[in-house]
C-alpha cells in the first residue's frame, strides 16, 4: 500500500506540477504583468526546484493539509469536510438500495435462468447501461421536476428535515444509474454458484428450491458480493459528480466540476489523492474481509 | 449411393477448420442477436465514413434555416439554436464517437498487451514494476484521472484520444499478464526455445496469438466505455472543442433547451448513442461467449 501511495503522489505530482503548462499565469489571470506572475509563482511555491516541490506535496498529503483553493480562497480541507456530508447523504441510500434490490433480482433471474424472463432482465440491464448518465439526469429532471412539478428542480437545505425533498429525485436517478451494472454483476456471481456441486447435493437430499436459494446459494454468493460492495465504497464519493452539478447539491462532486471549469488545480489534486487513498483503504479492507468470510482463502 | 456417402462425410466432418477463431465465428453466425448487432455497428461505420468523406451533410457547421425548427421530413430532428440541422450534427457526432472508441481503445490495447506480456513473461523485477504501475493507475478513479488529464493537455479531440487511451489499459494488462504466466512454461514455448527463438519471438510470435482473444473482447468493452466517456468529457467542458460535432456537446446544448421545450438535440444524441452502445454491448456479450473455450459445443 505504501508503494502504491508513493506512486499515486508521484503521478499526481507529474500531472499537476510538471505536465501542466504555466499554472502561475493561469492563476494570475490573463492581464497580469510579468512581475505579477513572478510574485504569484513565489506565493504558490512554483519557483522552487521540482524535488523541493515534490517534498512539499508529500508533506501536504501526510498532513492532509492541501492549502487553499485558487478560486474560492477557502482552505481545501474545510471544503472537503463540508462537502463530504452532503455527498454521502446523496449517494449512500441509493447505493445500499441498489445492492439489496439487485441481489434480490439476481437470485430470481438465476432461478429462471435461460428463460425469457432471465433474458429479458439481461437485455433490460444492457439497455439501461446504453444510455448516457447525462440523459437520465437531464430527462428525469426536466420531466419529473420541471414539467410535472413533483420535485423541486434544484436546491439544498442545511437542516435534515428540509433536505429530503431536494434529495428524493437525485436518489431515484442514482438508483436507476446503478441498477443496470449491479444486476448484471450479481447475476453472474449467483449463476456461478448455481452450478456448484453443493447445490446438486442439496437438491438430492430433497431441499425445496426456496431453502436452496435462500440458505445455500445466497450464503455462498455473499462472499464475492460483500467484497465487491466494499471495493465499490469509494464510489460514494465520486459517483455523484454529474448529479450534484445538476441539482445544486453542495457536495464533493459539484466541487470537482466547478474546479474543472475554473482550472482550480489544487482542489483537483487534493481530491485525486484523497479519493485514491480511500480506494486503497477499501481495497485492503475487502482483501481482509475476503479471507475472514471464506475459510478456503485462509488455508491457501 | 455415392451422393449419400458424400453427404454423410459432410455431416460427420462438417468443418475442416477448427481453430478457436473459426469455431467462434461459426457460433457467432448462428446467434441472431449477434448478427443483428454486428449489422447495426457496420451501418454506423458506413454512415460515419460517408460523413467523414463529405458525402453526408457536408455543410454540418452551416445554418440551413431558422433556429429551433420543429421535426419535419427535411430536418428529422429539427434545427438547433444556430439553425443547423440536428440530424447532420448527430451523424457527424458518430464520426467523433467512433474515432474516440477506435483510437483510444487502440492505444490501450497496445499499452495493455505490451506491458501485460512483458510482465507475465519475464517476471521478477519487471513484473513487480509493471504491477506497481497498474495498481497506481487503477487507484485513481477514472472520473478524476481522465478529466484532469484533458484539463492539463487542453481541449481537443486528440487529447481525448490520449487521455482515455493511456488510462484504460489496466484490466487488459492484468488479464494478459495472467495468461502469459500460465503459458510461458508450456511445452510449445520450451520447444520454441530449443530451436533458438529469441525472447521477442517467443512473446510475440508464439504466446501472443494464444491470448489475443482476451485482447479482442477487452477492445470491444473499451470501445463502449471510451464512447461514453467522450460524451461526459465534452459535456463537462474538458472534452472536444465546442465546434466539433459531438453527442456530449449536443447534450450540453440540450440542457438549456429542454425548458423551451425543445427536445431535438436531446432525442437525436440519445437515440444515436443508445442504438450504437446497445448493439456493441450485445455483440460483446455474444463475442465473449463464443470465444470462451469452456462453452464450446454447447
Amino acid at each position: 500500500m505504501i508503494p502504491t501511495l508513493f506512486g499515486v503522489t508521484l503521478l499526481t505530482f507529474l500531472l499537476f506540477n510538471v505536465l501542466v503548462k504555466d499554472p502561475a499565469s493561469q492563476f494570475a489571470g490573463r492581464h497580469a504583468t510579468v512581475d505579477q506572475v513572478e510574485v504569484v509563482k513565489a506565493e504558490l511555491g512554483l519557483d522552487r526546484s521540482l524535488p523541493q516541490q515534490y517534498l512539499f506535496f508529500i508533506k501536504q498529503v501526510l498532513t492532509l493539509d492541501f492549502g487553499r483553493s485558487w478560486s474560492t480562497k477557502q482552505t481545501i480541507s474545510s471544503m472537503i469536510d463540508s462537502g463530504m456530508s452532503a455527498t454521502l447523504c446523496l449517494t449512500a441510500p441509493p447505493f445500499l438500495a441498489s445492492v439489496v434490490f439487485s441481489v434480490f433480482l439476481a437470485m430470481i433471474a438465476s432461478y429462471f435462468r435461460g428463460t425469457i424472463f432471465d433474458k429479458g432482465i439481461v437485455v433490460c440491464c444492457l439497455g439501461l447501461l446504453s444510455v448516457s448518465s447525462l440523459v437520465y439526469i437531464l430527462g428525469l429532471q426536466n420531466i419529473l421536476a420541471y414539467q410535472l412539478g413533483w420535485f423541486p428542480i434544484s436546491g439544498w437545505d442545511p437542516t435534515w428535515a428540509g433536505r429530503w425533498q431536494y434529495l428524493a429525485l437525485p436518489w431515484i436517478i442514482l438508483f436507476v444509474l446503478l441498477l443496470g451494472a449491479d444486476i448484471l454483476v450479481y447475476r453472474s456471481v449467483v449463476l456461478d454458484e448455481c452450478y456448484q456441486d453443493y447445490v446438486r447435493t442439496a437438491r438430492a437430499k430433497g431441499l425445496t428450491n426456496l431453502a436452496i436459494y435462500s440458505k445455500h446459494i445466497l450464503k455462498n454468493a455473499m462472499i464475492p458480493i460483500v467484497t465487491l460492495v466494499v471495493i465499490e465504497v469509494p464510489f460514494l464519493i465520486t459517483g455523484s459528480v454529474l448529479i450534484e452539478n445538476f441539482f445544486g447539491i453542495p457536495g464533493l462532486g459539484g466541487m470537482l466540476v466547478s474546479a474543472l471549469n475554473s482550472s482550480d488545480l489544487p482542489v483537483i489534486k487534493a481530491m485525486t489523492v484523497i479519493v485514491s487513498i480511500t480506494y486503497m483503504i477499501f481495497n485492503l479492507i475487502s482483501d481482509i474481509l475476503y479471507s475472514a468470510v471464506d475459510p478456503r482463502v485462509r488455508l491457501g | 449411393m455415392a451422393t449419400i456417402a458424400a453427404a454423410d462425410i459432410a455431416t460427420l466432418t462438417p468443418n475442416t477448420r477448427t481453430s478457436l477463431w473459426w469455431d467462434s465465428f461459426r457460433r457467432l453466425k448462428r446467434d441472431r442477436v449477434a448478427v443483428a448487432s454486428f449489422l447495426i455497428i457496420a451501418g454506423y461505420v458506413v454512415v460515419a465514413l460517408l460523413a467523414w468523406a463529405g458525402v453526408l451533410y457536408p455543410d454540418v457547421g452551416q445554418s440551413v434555416g431558422d433556429q429551433y425548427l420543429p421535426f419535419s421530413l427535411q430536418h428529422p430532428f429539427g434545427t438547433d439554436i444556430q439553425g443547423r440541422d440536428i440530424l447532420g450534427r448527430a451523424i457527424h457526432g458518430t464520426v467523433t464517437a467512433l474515432s474516440v472508441g477506435l483510437i483510444s481503445s487502440g492505444i490501450s490495447l497496445v499499452i495493455g498487451t505490451f506491458l501485460g506480456a512483458v510482465a507475465g513473461y519475464y517476471g521478477g523485477a519487471i513484473d513487480a514494476f509493471v504491477v506497481w504501475i497498474y495498481t497506481v493507475v487503477d487507484s485513481i478513479p477514472y472520473i478524476l484521472l481522465i478529466p484532469s488529464l484533458t484539463l492539463i493537455l487542453g481541449r481537443g479531440l486528440i487529447n481525448v484520444y490520449i487521455a482515455v487511451g493511456v488510462t484504460s489499459w489496466v484490466t487488459l494488462a492484468r488479464l494478459i499478464r495472467g495468461e502469459f504466466m500460465k503459458h510461458k512454461d508450456r511445452d510449445y514455448v520450451l520447444a520454441a526455445e530449443m530451436i533458438g527463438c529469441s525472447n521477442f519471438r517467443k512473446i510475440f510470435h508464439h504466446i501472443l496469438p494464444n491470448v489475443t482473444h482476451l485482447a479482442f473482447v477487452q477492445f470491444g468493452l473499451g470501445f463502449v466505455s471510451a464512447i461514453k466517456f467522450e460524451v461526459i468529457l465534452s459535456y463537462l467542458g474538458v472534452g472536444v472543442d465546442p465546434s466539433t460535432p459531438s453527442w456530449g456537446i449536443m447534450l450540453d446544448d440540450a440542457k438549456l433547451e429542454l425548458s423551451r421545450p425543445f427536445w431535438g438535440n436531446m432525442l437525436a444524441a440519445t437515440v444515436f448513442m443508445f442504438v450504437l452502445v446497445l448493439a456493441f454491448n450485445l455483440f460483446n456479450d455474444a463475442l465473449r461467449e463464443s470465444l470462451d473455450p469452456k462453452l464450446k459445443n454447447k
